[in-house]
Parts: structure tokens; C-alpha cells; sequence
């Protein structure tokens, strides 16, 4: 158990080295490179476990797909010779990658690669999938339950991401300047969607999906590693290891929601906040400030307080300034709106949200509303709080939300 | 987020869809459903048969009453289904194109997600 556990982890972890050693040898081919390193992964899951893992795993899977590669090229130029008969060109086997370990260009290989799934033709959902099957070198099958969709939907949309990098002149080079920094920006923020995904999974058929947040700290820890100077990538991995921390607490035994303010504290992770707040103090330390550090710093105070009366939340609000003056949204003003209440009361959290009507863009969102309620609440307006906590309950499209949320307006009505 | 789009039909749908326009909207409907099945963004789609041929069953005093016919007397009906993954506007954009005829439209719903962010 221990060694096919061993070999999975050791695969995901080459699997951007090889992908990127390829793609590097076959720019114009990414599509067929990629398709080709799956099937080395898939090969290598079926033999290493029995046959153990080879001397030079990074090479085997190179030669591997290599091969792979070029045979797909020989069956298909020989299908068009039959078809058209015309001869097509030969692959040059001169051109194939060497498998030497660790070439210099290996680390920018992987970060080539990020970059590439990340292309701003892509949804986020077509730049997720990709990035998770190439660089995490998870399998179409996974990728498609942790989301929950069908394995032929998944591959559709997998297969079509390859072919709109292709269409839209997406290169295996490093984009330079201004680009660079907007791409790196996309990586970052496909990171912290997946990770989203998983940490929001509850209970049941949800829980595969918690295996994605592992996921986004795994490649966020990769990303660190090649950037180590960059705050904002260890700012958005500090912000993962600290909100994880509290994934124990934050469901109860039915899959139900617990709030941070009744979490049972001594189930947090002491060691991932540990670490994650030294991540976060040195990158603010460093600078220069991003938003990732900004709420990493929040988390920090929430993970570092006994308890939620004892938090420092006029610290918290300080920092909710900040991220708005960052990188303002009416869910950051939201949080404010909490933070306000907390220190200057329910009343100047309830003005604070006042600016947020009309805003299309939450207009029906049930944060909104549930934030609302909670200020009512909190102001003893129980019948205001009361209608609240039913809109946000009616227009929250998430189980576990909906039944939290019914649950609070249930315990005004029976008071 | 997934959205499911409910097609509504009514009484005439079926003979619009076999007449001399059928060929026309038939052909837009395969357009659409090739679009979305490539995009990888359809999840899953079904056709309901007639809803004369439905039973419907409500909570009765010690059993289940069960009754020939469709759960509401409304001249629409839900003649089958497509759930998309993708966004709100796209989700109303392809409901936008689909070829609704006469009095028949489609409902864009959102589906409940397993997921919760934390409060």
C-alpha cells in the first residue's frame, strides 16, 4: 500500500518535469505530448508497484513517452500515406529529448507549463482541468469525479483546452514582462480555485473532492519552490495551509456547516498554521504586499485567537482595509461589514452594508442577505434578521449553506 | 456551477418538430447540442416521453394515491432536460438558441451544490 501510494505521489511530482522536457523538444506539439506523458503515467502505475521503480524514473517515463510519441507520428503519417498517398514527414528520432536527470531548464520547464495551462483563452474551468491533468498529472477519470461531471464531459473539455491553445498561437515559452506577471497571476488564481473547490466539500460523494485542496497546496508548494522571492505566491500558500487547517472543525458528523465562530478549536491543524503563519510573516515581511498575503494574514489572526471573542478584530478590520484599497469587491466589503460590527458595532457594520445595495453584482447573491441577518441579529432586529436569513436560505445555491441558513432563521422563529 | 435547463413543450411541439420546419430546427438543435457536448460542458440531457402516458403520485391517507396524467393541468410540460457546466449567462445564452416553439420555453434553474463555504 505504502509503495503504490509512494509511486503515485513520485509520478505526479515528474510528471510536469517530463511534460515540460517534451513540450520543450515539440513546442508545435503540446497537444500530442501531453496525451503521450499520460500514457507513460498510466504504463508506469501498472508496472512499478510489481516490477518496482526503475533506477531513473524521470527517464523511464521521458523514453516512455518518447516512444509513445513517435509511434502516434508513424501510425498517423502511415494512415495519411494510405489515405492520401502521400508520404507525410518522418519524425527525427535525433531530435529525442535526453534523458539526462536535473537539465538546467527543467525548472522553468514546469513553471513554462503552468503558464501554458493557464492561457487566457481558456475559462477557468478549461485552465483548471488542464492544469490539474497536465502539471498535477491527474487522470481525466479523476479530474472528472472530483468535479463531478461525466469522464467523457471532462475530456471534451480537456481536449478542446489543447486545441484553442493551439489555434490561439499558445507557445511553451516563457511570456516576458507585463505578461509574465499577468500570467502568473492566472496560475495563481487557478491555484486558489481548486483549492476552493476541495475545501468547500462537506460530506459523501463530496469528500473525493477534498483531495483537490491537497492538490492546490501541492502545486502551490511547487510554484513556491521555483519562485521562492515572489510574496504573493507564498502569500496564497500560506493562505491555503491556514484556512486547511481548519477543515476538521469546519463540518459537523452530518456534513453540516460550523461556522468559525463555534469551531471546536482544538481540532485545527497546529502545525499547518504554524507553518503558515512563518510563511505569511516573511512575505509581508519581504513585500511588496498582495492581496494573497493580506487575507493569509486574516486567517493567521483568526488561527492564532483562543477563541472568536478573543480575536483581535481591530486588527482583522485593519487588514480589510487594506485588501480594499488592494483589490476591492463587494465580498471584501462584506467581510468589512462583519469586521466593523465586531469592533464598532452592529449598527456601523449594518451602514457599511447599506453602500452595497443596489450593487448588481451581489444583487442575488445570499451572501448578501445571510450577512445581513447576521448584523440584525446581532442589532436584536430578530423579524428583519428573520426575513433575511429566509432570502439568503432561498437564494443559496448550496446544500449545506441552505440547510445553515434555514437553520438560523429556524432558531429566531422559535424564540 | 451547474445549470439545468428544463424544456417546456406543449401539445403542438412534436407535430411542429415534424412538419415542414422540423428539418430547419432539428438541425439548429444538433448544432447546439454539438457545441456543448465538444465544449465539454454538457453533463448529462434526457427526453421525457408524453405526459399522457405519466402516472402521478401524491401522498394518500395510509397509501400513495396514484393518478393517469401529469402532476399539474398547465398546457406546457417538461418535455426533457439538459444540465450544462458552465456559468449563468452562458447557461441563458444556450436556452436563448435552443428552438422553443409556440407557447413552449425553457426554465434555467441552477442545481444544488454538495459544496459550502465556510460562514
Amino acid at each position: 500500500m505504502t509503495a503504490r501510494v509512494d509511486t503515485e505521489g513520485l509520478l505526479r511530482e515528474l510528471t510536469p518535469q517530463v511534460l515540460g522536457a517534451l513540450a520543450r523538444r515539440y513546442p508545435e506539439q503540446f497537444d500530442a505530448c501531453e496525451d503521450a506523458v499520460q500514457e507513460a503515467l498510466i504504463d508506469a502505475a501498472a508496472q512499478w508497484p510489481h516490477e518496482g521503480v526503475p533506477n531513473n524514473p524521470r527517464g523511464w517515463l521521458l523514453a516512455v513517452a518518447s516512444r509513445r510519441l513517435i509511434d502516434d507520428w508513424r501510425s498517423e503519417s502511415s494512415r495519411r500515406r494510405r489515405e492520401d498517398a502521400v508520404a507525410t514527414l518522418e519524425p527525427d528520432e535525433s531530435r529525442l529529448p535526453d534523458l539526462e536527470e536535473g537539465t538546467p531548464g527543467e525548472q522553468d520547464d514546469s513553471l513554462r507549463l503552468l503558464f501554458l495551462c493557464c492561457h487566457p483563452q481558456l475559462t477557468s474551468a478549461s485552465q483548471i482541468a488542464l492544469t490539474l491533468r497536465a502539471v498535477g498529472g491527474l487522470g481525466t477519470e479523476e479530474i472528472a469525479a472530483a468535479f463531478l461531471v461525466p469522464e467523457a464531459t471532462m475530456a471534451q473539455r480537456i481536449s478542446r483546452a489543447k486545441q484553442t491553445i493551439k489555434k490561439s498561437g499558445g507557445e511553451f515559452t516563457m511570456p516576458a514582462g507585463g505578461e509574465r506577471a499577468e500570467r502568473l497571476r492566472a496560475v495563481l488564481h487557478v491555484l486558489y480555485l481548486i483549492f476552493n473547490e476541495g475545501y468547500t466539500a462537506s460530506s459523501g460523494a463530496e469528500l473525493r473532492r477534498a483531495d483537490l485542496s491537497r492538490e492546490a497546496i501541492r502545486l502551490a508548494r511547487m510554484v513556491a519552490r521555483l519562485l521562492p522571492a515572489d510574496s504573493e505566491v507564498i502569500g496564497l500558500l500560506a493562505l491555503m495551509l491556514l484556512t486547511d487547517a481548519r477543515r476538521d472543525a469546519r463540518t459537523d458528523d452530518a456534513g453540516d456547516l460550523v461556522p468559525l465562530a463555534e469551531q471546536d478549536r482544538s481540532r485545527w491543524d497546529r502545525e499547518q498554521i504554524e507553518e503558515g503563519v512563518a510563511l505569511v510573516g516573511a512575505a509581508l515581511r519581504r513585500g511588496p504586499t498582495g492581496p494573497y498575503q493580506v487575507q493569509a494574514a486574516i486567517a493567521a489572526l483568526h488561527s492564532e485567537a483562543t477563541s472568536a471573542e478573543a480575536t483581535d478584530w481591530p486588527q482583522i478590520l485593519a487588514l480589510y482595509r487594506v485588501l480594499d484599497q488592494l483589490d476591492p469587491s463587494p465580498i471584501v466589503t462584506l467581510n468589512r461589514a462583519v469586521a466593523v460590527a465586531m469592533v464598532e458595532g452592529p449598527e456601523a457594520g449594518l451602514d457599511l452594508l447599506a453602500s452595497l445595495d443596489g450593487d448588481e453584482r451581489l444583487a442575488e447573491h445570499h451572501r448578501l442577505a445571510a450577512v445581513h441577518g447576521h448584523l440584525l441579529e446581532m442589532a436584536g432586529e430578530r423579524d428583519a434578521a428573520l426575513e433575511c436569513f429566509r432570502e439568503a436560505a432561498r437564494l443559496s445555491t448550496s446544500l449545506p449553506e441552505r440547510r445553515y441558513l434555514e437553520r438560523r432563521a429556524a432558531a429566531i422563529a422559535a424564540n | 456551477m451547474k445549470y439545468m435547463l428544463l424544456i417546456y413543450d406543449n401539445p403542438d411541439t412534436r407535430e411542429i418538430f415534424s412538419g415542414e420546419r422540423g428539418a430547419e430546427l432539428n438541425a439548429t438543435m444538433n448544432t447546439i447540442m454539438d457545441e456543448i457536448t465538444k465544449s465539454g460542458e454538457l453533463v448529462g440531457t434526457q427526453a421525457l416521453a408524453d405526459p399522457s402516458t405519466a402516472k402521478s403520485v401524491r401522498a394518500g391517507e395510509g397509501s400513495p394515491a396514484v393518478t393517469d396524467g401529469p402532476f399539474a393541468e398547465a398546457k406546457e410540460f417538461l418535455g426533457g432536460y439538459l444540465i450544462l457546466d458552465c456559468d449563468l449567462e452562458r447557461a441563458v445564452e444556450v436556452a436563448g438558441r435552443w428552438p422553443v416553439v409556440g407557447t413552449g420555453g425553457i426554465e434555467v434553474r441552477a442545481v444544488m451544490d454538495g459544496s459550502g463555504e465556510e460562514m
